[in-house]
Formats: C-alpha cells, sequence, structure tokens
C-alpha cells in the first residue's frame, strides 16, 4: 500500500443539496457527513452497526451510515436528522412528539431513533393504530442509555398522532379552499 | 474505530469483477452489503488489499422460483427484499420466517441473504436455512464459468466457506419443500435482532395418514457449521397430533455439541435445543397440515 491514499471525488446529495467531496475509499458514510459537509446531527457511537446513533435515510430507508462508505453513496439521496424539519422549519412529526413526550435526555442517540422512526411510519396511512408492540418493534434497533426507551416508545404513538392531525388539517385546508 | 487503508475497485460488468478477482486472489475482498465485513474492517480484524464493490453490477439483483419450487435469490437481494417477497415467501414460508429474525430493519435494508450464506457464520439464520432446504451456492470464477456447491460442501467452519478467492457467489438457492411438508423457525436472543444464543429450523413430512415420516432440524449458535440432523427415528410412524416431539428434542439434544460462551454455556445451549426443537416441531406439523389441506383445496 502506498503511503499516499488514492482520493476519490464523490457527489453526496443530502437532504436535497448535492455537494463533491474528495475522500479516500475508507472514509465512512457518518465520517464524510459529519467531517467534509459539517452536518453533525448525525452522531457517532459504536461504529460497528450496533447502536443505530447514526441511522440515516438512504433513499428513504433508515440504514447505518457507519457501515457504507462515502464513495458508495454516490447517486442515492440521503437524509440526515438536519433535514426531517420541512422547508419553512417545522418539526416533524417524531420530532414534535419527542419534545412533547420528552423522549430525549442527552440527546446523544436520538438523530437515530428520529430518522428510523420517520422511515417506519412511512408504512402506516395517517389514521392507522401504531401499537405499543410495533412502536417497540420499530426502535428495536437503536440503544438509548438515558430514557429508558418508555417515553421514547409512546413518542412514535404520538407521532402517529400528530401525522393524523396534520393529515386531516390538510384535508380540511384542501376542502375549504376547493370550496372557495 | 476506522477501517484501514485499502483499494477501491466497483466494476460495472460481472465479467470485470471476475477478472479482478482471478489477478488480485488473496488481496481481494467483496464488498456486498457490507453489514460484517465493515465492521471488520474497522475492528481491524481484517485488512485486504483491494475491496472489490460488487453494488453496481446490473444482474446480480432478483429472486426467481424454479419450476420445481426453489428460490434462487441473486447476489444483491438485500435482506429486506427477500423478506418482503409474496413469490418466495408462498414458495417456501420458512424464508421469510428466518429472514424476519436478522438483524433489524436498518441492516437488513443493506445486507444481503447471499453475503449472509457467503460469510458462513453458523450464528447467521441464513446458513441454517441454505443448510435444511438442501441448498446450494451458484459460484463464478474467470475461468470455471459457473458451478452449484452443495451447502453441504459449502460450509467448512465458523466464518469459512469453500469459495475460493477468485470466485464470486452470484446466487443462492433455497430447495423445495417435499409434499406434505411443513415448517417453523424459532430463535431465542438476548434482545430481538441480535444474533441467536440458539435457533432451530425444522422441517415435518407427513404420510397421507397424516402419520410423521421425516423430520429434520438444523440449528443455529450450535456447531461450527449448520449441520442438518434427522429426528426421524423418535417419532415416525406416530400420529401429527399426538406425536412425542419431547422425545425428539431429546433425541437432538443426544446429537449436538455446541460451545460455551459469553452468551450463553453449552448446557444451556443444548438445553434450548431440546425446547426450542420441541416447539418448533409442534408447530411444524401444524404447518404440514395447514399446506397439504391448502395444496389439496389447490386440484
Ligand atoms: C448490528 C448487526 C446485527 C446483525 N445481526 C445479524 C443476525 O441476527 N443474523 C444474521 O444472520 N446476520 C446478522 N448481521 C449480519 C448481516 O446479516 C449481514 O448482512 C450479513 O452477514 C453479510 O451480508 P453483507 O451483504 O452485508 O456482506 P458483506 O459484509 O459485504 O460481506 C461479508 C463477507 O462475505 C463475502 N461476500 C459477500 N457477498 C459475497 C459474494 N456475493 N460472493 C463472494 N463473497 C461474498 C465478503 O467478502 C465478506 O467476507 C448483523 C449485522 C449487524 C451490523
Ligand atoms: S455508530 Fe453506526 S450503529 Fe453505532
Ligand atoms: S437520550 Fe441519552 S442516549 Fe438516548
Amino acid at each position: 500500500m502506498s503511503l499516499i491514499e488514492e482520493q476519490f471525488t464523490v457527489s453526496l446529495s443530502v437532504n436535497g443539496t448535492t455537494r463533491p467531496v474528495t475522500v479516500p475509499a475508507r472514509r465512512l458514510l457518518s465520517d464524510a457527513i459529519r467531517h467534509d459537509l459539517e452536518l453533525t446531527g448525525t452522531h457517532v457511537g459504536c461504529e460497528h452497526g450496533v447502536c443505530g446513533a447514526c441511522t440515516v435515510l438512504l433513499d428513504g430507508a433508515p440504514v447505518r451510515s457507519c457501515l457504507m462508505f462515502a464513495v458508495q453513496a454516490e447517486g442515492h439521496a440521503i437524509t440526515t436528522v438536519e433535514g426531517l424539519a420541512d422547508a419553512n422549519g417545522r418539526l416533524h412529526p417524531v420530532q414534535e412528539a419527542f419534545r412533547d413526550c420528552h423522549g430525549l435526555q442527552c440527546g446523544f442517540c436520538t438523530p437515530g431513533f428520529l430518522t428510523t422512526i420517520a422511515a417506519a411510519l412511512e408504512e402506516y396511512e395517517p389514521g392507522a393504530d401504531v401499537s405499543d408492540e410495533e412502536a417497540r418493534e420499530i426502535v428495536g434497533g437503536n440503544l438509548c442509555r438515558c430514557t429508558g426507551y418508555q417515553n421514547i416508545v409512546k413518542a412514535v404513538g404520538r407521532a402517529q398522532e400528530i401525522r393524523t392531525e396534520r393529515a386531516g388539517r390538510a384535508d380540511g385546508d384542501a376542502a375549504t379552499s376547493a370550496g372557495r | 474505530m476506522k477501517p484501514p487503508p485499502f483499494g477501491y475497485a466497483a466494476p460495472c460488468t460481472l465479467e470485470e469483477t471476475l477478472g479482478l478477482l482471478a489477478e488480485l486472489g488473496h488481496d481481494a475482498k467483496v464488498l456486498a452489503g457490507g453489514q460484517s465485513l465493515i465492521p471488520l474492517l474497522s475492528m481491524r480484524l481484517t485488512a485486504p488489499h483491494t475491496l472489490v464493490d460488487i453494488n453496481r453490477i446490473p444482474g446480480l439483483g432478483g429472486i426467481s422460483i424454479t419450476p420445481k419450487g426453489s428460490v434462487v435469490v441473486g447476489a444483491l437481494v438485500r435482506h429486506a427484499e427477500l423478506l418482503a417477497d409474496e413469490s418466495a415467501h408462498s414458495a417456501n414460508p420458512l424464508l421469510r420466517r428466518a429472514t424476519s429474525q436478522v438483524a433489524h430493519p436498518a441492516i437488513r435494508n443493506r445486507g444481503t441473504t447471499c453475503g449472509s450464506v457467503a460469510h458462513a457464520d453458523p450464528s447467521g439464520e441464513m446458513t441454517a436455512i441454505l443448510a435444511i432446504t438442501g441448498g446450494s451456492v451458484r459460484v463464478a470464477s474467470a475461468g470455471g464459468g459457473q458451478r452449484d456447491v452443495s451447502a453441504t460442501d459449502f460450509f467448512l467452519g465458523p466464518l469459512e466457506s469453500s469459495l475460493r478467492p477468485d470466485e464470486l457467489a452470484v446466487s443462492v438457492r433455497f430447495g423445495a419443500p417435499a409434499a406434505r411438508t411443513g415448517s417453523a423457525f424459532l430463535e431465542l436472543a438476548r434482545r430481538r435482532g441480535d444474533y441467536a444464543m440458539c435457533g432451530a429450523a425444522v422441517t415435518v413430512t407427513l404420510d397421507e395418514d397424516g402419520a410423521v415420516s421425516d423430520v429434520r432440524a438444523a440449528y443455529l449458535s450450535v456447531g461450527p457449521v449448520p449441520e442438518v440432523h434427522d429426528l426421524s427415528a423418535a417419532v415416525t410412524g406416530q400420529p401429527y397430533a399426538s406425536a412425542d416431539w419431547v422425545a425428539a428434542g431429546a433425541l437432538a439434544a443426544s446429537l449436538v455439541d455446541p460451545e460455551g460462551d459469553l452468551h450463553a454455556s453449552a448446557d444451556y445451549r443444548r438445553r434450548l435445543v431440546a425446547v426450542l426443537t420441541e416447539r418448533a416441531l409442534a408447530q411444524a406439523a401444524a404447518d404440514a397440515v395447514a399446506r397439504t389441506q391448502e395444496a389439496a383445496s389447490c386440484l
């Protein structure tokens, strides 16, 4: 192995913005996001796939960013915790639910929970019920050392309520504007 | 924990990939889903000269069912895709039962079924499933064309397969269940999604009168390779509803030779083999009855 590592220039599309980064092949996606793109919302705990803190969405599906290389992410759309709120800065239902339910303490694990839960709830129609059992299943791959999980499980149900409320409001708005 | 430096190639064709593997030999390592390899790199337990990333090769994806009912899973099929596939599920329900126990959704979105088999981890669900279904691995190499390696010949030891460094596993084939055969999969892990302390994949075949005619089981986290044990002797000829599954579990426990580790002692694992076998066999017998009725109603 030569002393100078070969560098690769990759276009990373994160939260709707595409930026080039120049990295060695061994640069983990998590490090590219944090150090090269300076999006430090994505946290790094174990770096071997177990804790879930680094979870980001790859084309909408949760993956561990510590178990991918940045060079593999070209051509994929990545969403990090910074990309969950909408363009007007309104919190994502899961973020609002974590605040409502006290679903975080130190916050280290939070970005991984938020991305994981946000993707999982996409499988549910607004209005559909998410049982506690299902909520536990959704967060079963993420570790939290502070909360004891109870409030996180509550937040999953609350997030689904908020989605339902927002969908109801959007329907109401659509009905009003249609009636105008 | 960061991976050591390595050379990186992401070829776009199978020919190019096989050429590279032939040229690099032991210096190369295939990168599929990376869910086992990247942790090993980060922990510096392996330091290949070059990673050959197969994720850009078209034609390595896809799940198909052969006319005889085997399920063929391409090298780039992620666990999540197999889990969701209805045709694979109706051909062999054991696949979904086991895949749902492989890690967590975020790992399943990236990790591949083929990679799990190639990794040859005796704690992995899919190695046991390949063994009990009498499956095989299709391997390709630059000089040698393609050949099928049976599960028995494929697994040599923990994390050790008969794949040569110049070979790529292009697909795995899970064998079709025989007629009047039901299956079940049970495992025990400290937390759901963790590697199991012990797991059992079992099949029960009934004869035309509903008596037990064949019973098989393969285990995870029990031996160095996924062995298939024939438990028929304990229950053959008994009516399925009153078969002595406890005796079959005891027979299984006498056939295995588990090792103890941090997660479970050898004795505890042997006990789990007995209990999980007993429970799984009862489920598999009920499944055999249901499948037989379903098949009859289809005629
Ligand atoms: C937190 C965590 C929990 C997990 N829990 C489980 C679990 O409960 N059960 C379980 O079974 N697995 C578990 N896994 C592992 C996971 O299933 C992996 O996806 C799988 O073991 C390897 O598949 P991969 O595609 O990621 O392979 P990679 O990591 O890319 O490769 C693994 C090995 O196989 C070789 N390889 C891969 N594909 C090929 C191919 N086509 N041809 C030749 N060689 C190939 C590679 O060179 C490497 O040596 C877990 C992983 C993590 C991180
Ligand atoms: S840092 Fe990626 S899973 Fe822990
Ligand atoms: S809030 Fe501290 S680790 Fe989860």
